[in-house]
Formats: C-alpha cells, structure tokens, sequence
C-alpha cells in the first residue's frame, strides 16, 4: 500500500481491509444520533432518537413490526432525509459529508440481496467502481472466500441461491471497506439452516475488521447471540438501550 | 378575410359536409351495432365525433385565412400545440412536481430542434399551410414519444427501487443506479417510430405522400418527401425521449441522492420494521 492517508485515498484503505489477516486497523467508527426524527406527512416513522454507539460495538435493533427500525437504519446512511436531528460519524455531522462518500463508509446490507446483473465479480467491483477504482482479482477472490463463496467469481448471479445472493451482497458491501455496517434483517429471507453459518460470519468479520455494527433484527435470539446492546424501539420511539440480555427480559 | 370566408363556403365545403354526415352515419351505425352487446358509447362516441368535427372544420378556417401567414404566425401556432401536446403529456405523471415544465421542454427542444433542420435546408417551407401540418405531426409524435418515455422511465425506476437504492448504497452517483432504465425508456419511446419507419409503404401510406399524390405531385418525391417527414420524426422523437428522462432523473432524486420515487401503493420508505 502506498503511502497515502486513508482519509484522502479509501480506496487504499479498502484494498488493504480485504485480507482479513492484516493487523493494521481501519479509522475508528464511532457513530451518534441526536434528536434523529423522520416524519412522512403526519406519521412518525422515526421520532427524537438519541445513542451513541462505540467504535467496534455491535448493536441490535429489536421492536414490534411497524417501530421504525428499518426507517431508523435508513436515516443512519442518509437513504433518507431526517426531518430534524442528525448524526455524527466520528464527531463529524454527517450532512457535511458528501451522500456517495458517507454510504461508502456506512455500509449497508439489505434484507434482499438486490444484485446487478451481470457476474459476482462485477457485483463485488460495484462500489470500488463507482471511485474509479477497479478492485483486483486477487481481492475479490480473497472477499469471495471469507464469505465462503470460494470459486464463484465467474458465476452469473442468476445461478445463486438466496443464501449465496446474501453472502455476495455482503461481501458487495465489504469491498467498499465501510467503518459502520448496516445490517437490515440480513438473515430473515433465509433458511433456518442458514441463518446461524451467516451469523457467524458477520461476527467474525465484524470483529477482525473492528468495524461497528447495527443490525436491525425481529429475532430476539439474533440479538442476543450477536449484539452486546440492544436498541428496543416502539412507535418511531427509543424506549431503551442497554445490555442486550437486560433489554430482552425486561421487555 | 370575410371573401375568403365566403369563397371557402362553396360548392367544396358542401359537398365535405354531406360526405361528413354520411361518415357520422356509419359511426352511429357502429354504435348501435355495439349497444346489441350491451357495449354503451353512444354519448362518448357522439361527443368526440362532433368535437372531431368542429375543430377540424376550425383548423380548415385558420389554415385558409393564414394561408400565406408570415414565419412568426407559424411559430406562434406550433408553440400553441407544443403546450397542449405538453399538458397531455404530462398528464401521465401526475403528482410529480414540474412535471408540465419538462414535458413542455422536451417537446419543444425536439419538434423545434428539427423544424428548425428542416426550415435551414429547405426541406420545409415556412409559410403557414405547409409548416403547422408538418410541424403539427412532428410535435404529436414528440408528444407520444415524451408521454412513452415518462411513463416507462418511472415504471421501470418503481420496479427496481432495491437495485437503486442498493447502488446508492454503495456510493454509486444517482445517474449510475438508474442508466439501465433511461435506457431502456429512451428505446421503449423510440420503438413506435422505428417500426413505423419500417412499416411505411409496406403497411401504411401515410397522410402526406397520399396529400400530395391527389394534389397533383409526382408520387416518387412524395414518397421520397415522406420519408423524410418520418426520419425528422424519429429524430424529433429521439430528443424529446432523452431530454425528458434526463430531466426526470434530476427530479427522482434529492439533492442528498435519495431516491423520492416510490411506488404509489407505498407511502412509507421501507418495509415496516
């Protein structure tokens, strides 16, 4: 890697990420939201939700359907537009950054892989493409593998099954080298079979890569086996955060 | 004015009238053929058959009086028809701010961009009789082509809000996550005029070659002249269709590169959660 200073190149940044044996360490992640609110004509989808969330810290987001947990997770890379309050990314409020570097640096993972046509090569290129980078094949290979995807560089994305469409969604996002993951149910249009293995491997991810994490999961279990706190939200409203274990059996 | 008036109501107009009423006669029939399988037009079919009439009777009064109408008459009429042609257009979007503005800007940018072509070689004449038909059908077709780009350009864009919204995810630039369906939306807008250039002679003789034919033209350079009222169609098309997906993409995003198109049933931003 060359000398320059991540903050002006993440693309270096980002090439050196994908070897997950690398000890050098990415920016810290630290990510906090003040007063974020989200009105859609008189609803309140996200209402005056305030945390603040460690660098390194996985956090889950639990709450009965229709509490604003995927509208929570969508203001926190400004796929949508707060209606007041905001969000810092490492103290820094985040309208200040420009929208495609931001997303570049929180990542996000939907709950369906939404992939372009085309290879899982050129899918794992997308977001490096987008800087004019092109991410080399050795890369790709090495991301394939981490997600256990060895050999599937070539494939078209029409020949995967859902479980593989997730895993190069994830792999899709990690190519850009995010600071903060986003997670929208990222197991929910799985197999029970499969939810546990794709656990595991954000988790080991998350923690090699120190990046900070917020999934947003109606799985209690999930949360529990993989945040450390939990956010539980009810109405657009934060009604706790604490100790996943204590927010769930308090709930 | 009052003379022409006068010579135009002559035995012609007569004659046009009589052979209008025998036309309206066999609709009538037609609708009456349909009320015998309960299909019930009557009152639509009689209101469009007169409105029919009385505006092309009108369009007849102002051609004859302008007649030798100078170039700005010209203009000023097709700039008339350019605003109504822009209002049906946007009609298909509805609910989309500057929706109107747009339609009329490419409409007006591609019927005007190749009037003006036409006009600078000669292949037009700008005296009112021979610019407001041909210019009328350039812009009617500008106008299909703009109402077809629109409407595909948001089909497309509300069917793949995950794609997009996965690009943009990924730090990709608003027009990166929506080129495949500009794409595809500028050739949908172009396809009726591309078939139509391959039809023509073969399944259709158009207005203007079989005009001049009766008139008395030699019926080589009006098939020639056709042709080359359907190519300044297709390429007065072309322009309309581009400029109004490439206005649209500016309107379905913010400035902070969120997408704000969705799909009508959904007023919210994401599945509940």
């Amino acid at each position: 890697m060359t000398t320059t200073a991540p903050s002006k190149d993440p693309g270096g940044a980002g090439l050196s990420a994908q070897f997950p044996e690398r000890s050098e360490r990415l920016p810290p992640g630290a990510l906090e939201t003040r007063h974020l609110s989200r009105q859609i004509g008189g609803r309140r989808l996200v209402s005056d939700v305030s945390v603040q969330i460690g660098r390194g810290e996985i956090v889950a987001v639990v709450g009965p359907s229709g509490a604003g947990k995927s509208s929570f997770l969508r203001l926190l890379n400004r796929l949508d537009e707060p209606t007041s309050g905001t969000v810092l990314l490492q103290s820094i409020d985040y309208r200040t950054i420009a929208p495609q570097e931001l997303r570049r640096r929180v990542g996000m993972v939907m709950q369906t892989a939404y992939l372009f046509p085309g290879t899982v090569a050129a899918n794992i290129g997308f977001g490096p493409r987008q800087r004019g980078q092109v991410l080399p094949h050795d890369n790709i290979v090495a991301l394939l593998e981490r997600v256990g995807l060895a050999g599937f560089a070539d494939r078209d994305i029409g020949h995967l099954s859902g479980g593989e469409a997730q895993r190069v969604a994830l792999a899709r996002t990690l190519a850009n080298a995010p600071e903060v993951l986003l997670l929208d149910e990222p197991t929910s249009a799985l197999d029970e079979a499969l939810v546990r293995g794709i656990e595991e491997l954000i988790l080991g991810i998350v923690r090699e890569r120190q990046m900070t994490c917020i999934i947003v999961t109606h799985n209690r279990a999930q949360a529990e086996r993989m945040a450390g706190r939990t956010m539980l939200m009810e109405a657009g409203r934060l009604v706790t955060i604490g100790p996943t274990a204590e927010v769930l059996h308090a709930g | 004015m009052l003379a022409e008036l006068r010579d135009m109501i002559g035995h012609d107009v007569m004659v046009g009238l009589a052979q209008a009423a025998g036309a309206i006669a066999l609709c009538a029939a037609v609708v009456l053929l349909c009320r015998w399988q309960a299909v019930r037009v009557e009152r639509e079919a009689a209101v469009s058959l007169l409105r029919g009439l009385v505006q092309m009777v009108l369009v007849g009064i102002v051609l004859a009086v302008l007649l030798n109408g100078s170039l700005l008459i010209g203009a000023l009429i097709l700039l008339l028809m350019t605003g109504a042609a822009a209002v049906t257009a946007a009609g298909r979007i509805k609910g989309m701010g500057g929706a109107l503005m747009l339609c009329f800007w490419s409409i007006a940018a591609g019927a005007g961009i190749v009037l003006a072509a036409m006009l600078a070689t000669g292949s037009l004449r700008s005296q009112v009789a021979m610019l407001v038909p041909v210019g009328s059908m350039i812009i009617a077709n500008a106008m299909n082509s703009c109402a077809q780009a629109i409407e595909r350009f948001r089909a497309e864009v509300t069917a793949h809000v995950g794609q997009v919204e996965a690009a943009l995810s990924l730090g990709a630039e608003p027009a990166v996550t929506v080129a495949p369906y500009l794409r595809s939306a500028v050739y949908a807008s172009l396809l009726p005029r591309l078939d139509m250039m391959k039809s023509l002679g073969l399944v259709w003789i158009p207005g203007v070659m079989a005009g001049m034919v009766v008139s008395g033209a030699s019926p080589v350079y009006a098939g020639i002249y056709q042709f080359i009222i359907v190519a300044m169609i297709l390429a007065a098309s072309g322009i309309t269709g581009l400029i109004a997906t490439v206005l649209m993409r500016r309107r379905v995003f913010s400035a902070a590169a969120q997408l704000l198109l969705r799909p009508a049933e959904a007023d919210k931003p994401a599945p509940a959660g």
